[in-house]
């Protein structure tokens, strides 16, 4: 249907999609140049720099504490020996051999008290007495467990007296043996699974307040009154995704250039069976998935609530079940073909992040694809029962609740 | 203008046509059977008292809310979106974007109707041109007054010229010079062809505005009909001034007489002006002064929204009361 108006420009019905995409447009581009988008992106620098400080503050603090070394009593021959010992074995075995820190050099038949030494001197984490033959070390009880190797190694390397030889080591790295490949895949599909959450939880609140904002505004009954609440819904939910991609676009850029300037130091994840090109791909669908899922419910909550605070309240209880749902979907990661498993692929919420973990580990595809056809019917049907909600629940005008408030009233007037 | 609307009163089409409308929250009935019947190119007014169940009557029409029992046609079609593009609307509680410019506004609320972007921008300039806010044309809507931002709104309500517009109290937050423009502008709609209906509690708009009306009270239509025939609902009400305080023409003075200085007032009887005045001159009233003015829209309004009232009040107390 349609309608010529005066100048011959003609108006027409609008379909959902047209609708929404009215909705979307307009919503997209006011949050893209506002402020608060510019401050959004800057929002991931802020654990990030935190994050950096609170470690140079603790490497600081780790490295002006004194190191704990093991004392030594023993005779003096002894002591030569095993200092001499260290020397030899620390190029080869680093940290895993203790600091030693001569306590006394003993004369024969001289005895020595550990436990007096280690209550007194700072520093010392155990004390090593006896002889090469017979090494006693004093101290407390996992310590010592974990020093016992090295202690015995250092002792046989003293009394032996010959220099060893260790030889060079030719390294041939490989990207993963059989036996680590699907220890890999699991640690990259977890890896996948936490950004995926953690992306989702960032993103999926922003449709909230966008929504409390309208109904501040006002324009909200506007909205509905020219076209259906479902597109108002899906304009408004496609709209915060495409800001949260560019979003996501941004960070990942940035993330690229540190990844170029320092990727050495980063860990090096397994290549994931369906390859990191397909599940980076995967990764940005079930993004959208999960966001759109998430996001359908916090629209409906949104439109309900009249102020931030109802809001908060109200979302509190759908971010804590999401959070179970993110724990549901990494347990059933480690139960392959398991019912676990298999309920969190049909369960809607948790679909995305079980799928994209099963992307990292199996490399088949057409599950992807009827995944992803379930989870846009739910978008669909989470949309169209928060619609209807907001219509039955929301538009009430004059006294609607005057029933409600004659009830406190009466109330009031029996007591 | 072509129309395709649906159904017809009186031989004339019907830009809406409701039946039996009926509306509750959680309980309480806010509409109770409402039926509207109103005119193409009408200018159709709502009265009622505030919390009479007029903004969810017109919510219905809109299809925002969907009626718990009743039918409705808009402009022909059952479902009222399906003919949203030929629909204005101006809701009570008016909101725009802050951030937005006037042009983009109206130009927005146009697109929501269907209305090209471009072509929304382009008649939202004229509009503003031609209703003196041509230097707002770029400005936030932040930044302008509460009622020039309303006029922005109006504007955008029309800027797809619709066939039918929808007033939600149009008039409350509009200064005495805009409410002037905005009765001219809604006249001058009706002129074109458009069906106008507003909703309001201020009776004078709707006296000078409306051929019909319909008043809701307690979330029921208790009149529906041309303004006359409402007024026509309250008898005309004479002023008279006798020289003689009393004497046997009293007998012909109604019930309802009341003494106001020198003058009594009353309802014209049933009978009518000429037996009146043959008892007051046998009498020997010795007329001094004696008019018969007709009841206004708000004499009728007050008098049939009071009836309803008590009525309604009578049949159930709790649901009035909460009202």
């Amino acid at each position: 249907m349609s309608d010529k108006t005066r100048t011959g420009t003609r108006t027409g019905r609008l379909s959902v999609l047209a609708a929404a995409w009215v909705v979307a447009r307009r919503d997209f581009t006011a949050i893209l140049f506002s402020r608060s988008f510019f401050f959004f992106l800057l929002g991931p620098l802020f654990p990030v720099i935190v994050g950096a400080l609170a470690g140079s503050v603790g490497a600081r603090v780790q490295a002006s504490a004194e190191q704990p070394g093991l004392g030594v009593a023993m005779s003096a021959a002894d002591v030569d020996a095993l200092s001499a010992a260290r020397a030899r074995l620390v190029p080869a075995l680093g940290d895993a051999i203790p600091n030693l820190i001569v306590l006394e050099k003993l004369a024969p038949g001289q005895t020595f008290d550990a436990r007096a030494a280690l209550a007194g001197k700072k520093g010392i984490a155990a004390v090593l007495t006896g002889t090469l033959a017979e090494p006693v070390l004093t101290g407390p009880d996992g310590l010592i467990g974990n020093w016992r190797g090295p202690v015995s190694m250092l002792a046989v390397q003293a009394r032996s007296g010959h220099v060893i030889a260790y030889p060079e080591i030719a390294l041939q790295p490989v990207a993963t043996s059989s036996a680590g490949e699907r220890r890999g895949r699991l640690t990259t599909a977890q890896s996948a699974q936490m950004m995926l959450f953690l992306l989702t939880m960032m993103l999926a609140g922003m449709v909230l307040s966008n929504l409390v904002e309208e109904k501040g505004n006002k324009i909200i009954e506007v909205l509905a009154a020219a076209i259906p609440m479902d597109s108002v819904f899906f304009g408004k939910l496609f709209a915060m995704l495409g800001v949260s991609l560019v979003g996501i676009g941004t960070w990942a850029a940035a993330g690229s250039l540190v990844f170029l300037l320092g990727g050495s130091h980063l860990p090096h994840l397994a290549e994931p069976a369906v390859g990191w090109p397909m599940l980076i791909g995967l990764g940005v669908v079930y993004f959208a998935m999960a966001y759109l899922l998430l996001g359908s419910v916090f629209l409906s909550i949104g439109s309900m609530a009249t102020t931030v605070r109802e809001v908060q309240t109200l979302s509190m209880p759908v971010t804590m079940l999401q959070l179970m749902v993110f724990f549901f979907a990494s347990f059933a990661m480690t139960q392959p073909g398991s019912m676990v498993e298999t309920a969190a692929l049909i369960f809607p919420f948790s679909s995305p992040f079980a799928m994209l973990a099963r992307g990292a580990q199996d490399p088949a595809i057409l599950p992807h694809v009827l995944a992803i056809g379930w989870q846009a019917l739910w978008v669909v049907v989470l949309v169209r029962i928060g619609a209807r909600l907001f219509r039955s629940r929301v538009m009430k005008s004059g006294p609607a609740r005057a029933g409600k408030r004659t009830k406190a009233r009466r109330a009031a007037e029996a007591v | 203008m072509a129309s395709n609307e649906g159904g017809q009163a009186d031989g004339r089409p019907l830009a809406i046509d409701a039946h039996g409308l009926v509306k509750r929250f959680d309980g309480f009935t806010a509409v109770d059977g409402v039926d509207l019947q109103v005119p193409v190119g009408a200018v159709y007014g709502i009265l009622g008292p505030n919390g009479a169940g007029k903004t969810t009557t017109l919510r219905m029409l809109l299809g925002i809310i969907d009626p718990d029992e009743g039918t409705r046609r808009i402009l022909g079609a059952e479902r009222p979106h399906d003919v949203a593009h030929a629909i204005g609307y101006l809701p009570e509680e008016r909101g725009l974007y802050p951030a937005m410019k006037a042009t983009e506004a109206i130009a927005f609320l146009g697109s929501l109707r269907g209305l090209p972007l471009k072509e929304g921008r382009k008649r939202a300039h004229e509009l503003l041109e031609r209703h003196g806010l041509g230097y707002a044309a770029d400005r936030q809507i932040r930044q302008l007054s509460k009622g020039m931002a309303q006029q922005v709104q109006i504007l955008g309500t029309l800027v797809h010229r619709p066939r039918l517009v929808i007033f939600d109290e149009p008039f409350s937050g509009l200064d005495a010079l805009n409410q002037g423009k905005l009765e001219k502008m809604m006249r001058g709609l009706a002129e074109e062809g458009t069906t106008v209906i507003f909703s309001t509690h201020v009776i004078a708009h709707a006296e000078r505005l409306c051929d019909d009306v319909a008043i809701i009270a307690g979330g029921k239509v208790p009149f529906a009909g041309p303004v006359d025939v409402a007024r026509d609902r309250i008898r005309p009400q004479v002023r008279l001034e006798t020289r003689a305080e009393d004497g046997p023409w009293r007998a012909a003075l109604p019930a309802d007489l009341r003494r106001e200085g020198a003058f009594w007032n009353f309802s014209l009887p049933e009978a009518g002006v000429e037996p009146l005045l043959r008892a007051l001159i046998e009498g020997d009233a010795g007329i001094l002064s004696l008019s018969i003015e007709r009841a206004g829209l708000h004499d009728a309004f007050v008098a049939i929204a009071g009836e309803a009232a008590a009525r309604a009040l009578e049949e159930s107390p709790e649901q009035e009361q909460a009202r």
